[in-house]
């Protein structure tokens, strides 16, 4: 291995790379989400600023840098300000070990097409995303406030709970693969996307994301009209634009690990002739889950809080152990 | 089972993907208004040209938010705006006050105050929100005369005329 200035430059080049498309990722995804939605409620979404609404995204990032930074004058000063950040920034390094795609040549070097490569990549994962649950509980617990707080303490349950059946409902690809690292799932669904040994496993994989990303219909914690926005209630400006952003780059984040556990991630017709071929199909898998994602919460009700934890371990979680299970059996006998 | 009801409720939003969205796409396109909508005031004329108004204030007593302010002159046969012995000489409705509620538009003896379609009203400071008469007079019909008129004497005595029951 060589320690040129490559070795460190390279690295340096890709977090850019991935931080700043992440967050133009979730820049767009706020319009996606915005057009796809109304389009599912028969009405056109934003399309006044800038030719089909394209700028309004950055009409909504002037607006909220615009606003009032409040502080309460009894919340925890140091812990409020820091719970945004202590939110957003494990859904920003979540994807530094998803592989975009195959190794390519750029200026005559061989570049892979991740950040770093790990054998336990999955594990690193599901860390990882347990951290954000901090900030959540912290903001509300900062901002002095009883609902607040109650939307910190639900939301934070929520996450944990639904983590476990998200966890496990990992194990099938891992099995399946071999192998803990993301590189080596990919590489193994050469054959066949997992998707089709894993049926069950797809499907408790799309709850706990959804449940794992607060969204509808579990979104039970920002709920406007139960908890009045429940943790982030106290949240204005820039502050509250970071919980925003960090909701949906985890939302990205859940996508693109999907689509790599599950649908074969870079992999697609001719990938091998031309890589660049490899993110460009990814893109569009992640942005078909997005979609899912979209869709689901323009169609279903939000789900009572007590039933949403009794779903989450009373049938996600044994499904998701059963699921192991089967898996498990059926490897060992067929071989 | 829930899981149905789910994958049912999946295909009906989906479904609506492929109908025309109802959103009117304002300001390119306007959706014409109803039948009796109350927009900005037109003050009417009689197809000779004279002006309905009498200036008889009855609108500006009726108004709820005060908006109307009426000054009533007398009409000679040489200078005649309206049939019978007084006009508004001078007439603002204030469209920072009013509601558009259209009592005016019922307490008008002549039919002269109507509430037209008219409702892209934006105003940017107060002096302009108050519309006066000649803004508010609609043009002379064809084949009328504008105002002031010179008439042959005695032939417009009746302030108020005949007029059909509303339909």
């Amino acid at each position: 291995m060589s320690f040129d200035t490559a070795f460190f430059v390279e690295p340096l080049i890709k977090s850019v790379v991935l931080v700043l498309g992440l967050t133009l990722g979730f820049a767009y995804l706020t319009l996606f989400e915005r057009r796809v939605l109304a389009r599912l409620q028969v009405r056109i979404g934003p399309n006044r600023a800038g030719p089909g609404g394209i700028l309004q995204p950055i009409a909504d990032a002037v607006k909220l840098i615009f606003k009032e930074e409040l502080i309460p004058s009894a919340a925890d000063k140091l812990v409020f300000v820091l719970a945004p950040i202590i939110t957003v920034v494990p859904a920003l390094i979540v994807l530094g070990v998803v592989p975009f795609g195959p190794t390519v040549i750029i200026f005559g070097r061989s570049v892979r097409l991740a950040l770093a490569d790990l054998n336990v990549g999955v594990l690193y994962i599901l860390s990882i995303t347990s951290i954000s649950i901090y900030g959540i509980v912290l903001a509300g617990w900062a901002s002095n406030n009883k609902y607040a707080m109650l939307g910190g303490i639900r939301s934070s349950a929520q996450m944990v709970s639904y983590e476990l059946a998200l966890g496990l409902s990992w194990v099938g690809p891992i099995l399946l693969a071999n192998s803990m690292s993301l590189e080596k799932i990919v590489e193994a669904q050469r054959s066949l996307w997992f998707v089709v040994w894993q049926p069950v496993g797809v499907l408790i994989f799309f709850i706990a994301a959804l449940a794992e990303v607060n969204r509808a219909p579990f979104d039970m914690p920002e709920a406007e009209q139960e908890l009045t926005a429940g943790y982030h209630v106290e949240y204005s400006g820039m502050k509250f634009a970071l919980f925003f952003m960090a909701e949906y780059i985890k939302m990205i984040a859940v996508c693109v690990i999907g689509a790599t556990l599950f649908f074969g991630g870079y992999l697609g017709p001719l990938v091998d002739r031309w890589p660049w071929l490899g993110p460009f199909y990814l893109l569009l898998k992640v942005v078909a889950l997005l979609f899912v994602m979209v869709w689901v919460r323009a169609t279903l009700p939000r789900i009572r809080y007590d039933r949403l934890m009794a779903f989450g371990w009373k049938v996600l979680m044994p499904l998701a152990l059963l699921n192991v299970v089967v898996t498990a059996v059926v490897l060992v006998v067929i071989g | 089972m829930a899981v149905r009801g789910i994958v049912e409720g999946l295909a009906t939003t989906l479904g609506m993907m492929f109908e025309r969205p109802v959103t009117i796409a304002y300001p390119e396109v306007k959706r014409p208004v109803r039948p009796r909508f109350r927009g900005r005031h037109d003050l009417k004329r009689y197809d000779n040209g004279l002006e309905k108004c009498i200036g008889c204030a009855l609108c500006a007593a009726a108004c709820p938010a005060d908006a109307i302010f009426v000054e009533a002159a007398e009409n000679t046969d040489i200078v005649r705006f309206s049939p019978g012995e007084r006009y508004a000489r001078t007439y603002e409705i204030n469209y920072l006050r009013c509601i558009f509620c259209g009592y005016c538009e019922d307490a008008c003896p002549t039919e002269a105050i109507v509430l037209e379609s008219q409702y892209e009203l934006s105003y940017t400071d107060r002096r302009t929100a108050i519309l006066g008469r000649e803004q508010l007079l609609v043009p002379v019909p064809p084949g009328g005369q504008p105002t002031p008129q010179r008439v042959a004497p005695h032939s417009f005595d009746r302030a108020i005329p005949d007029m059909k029951d509303p339909e």
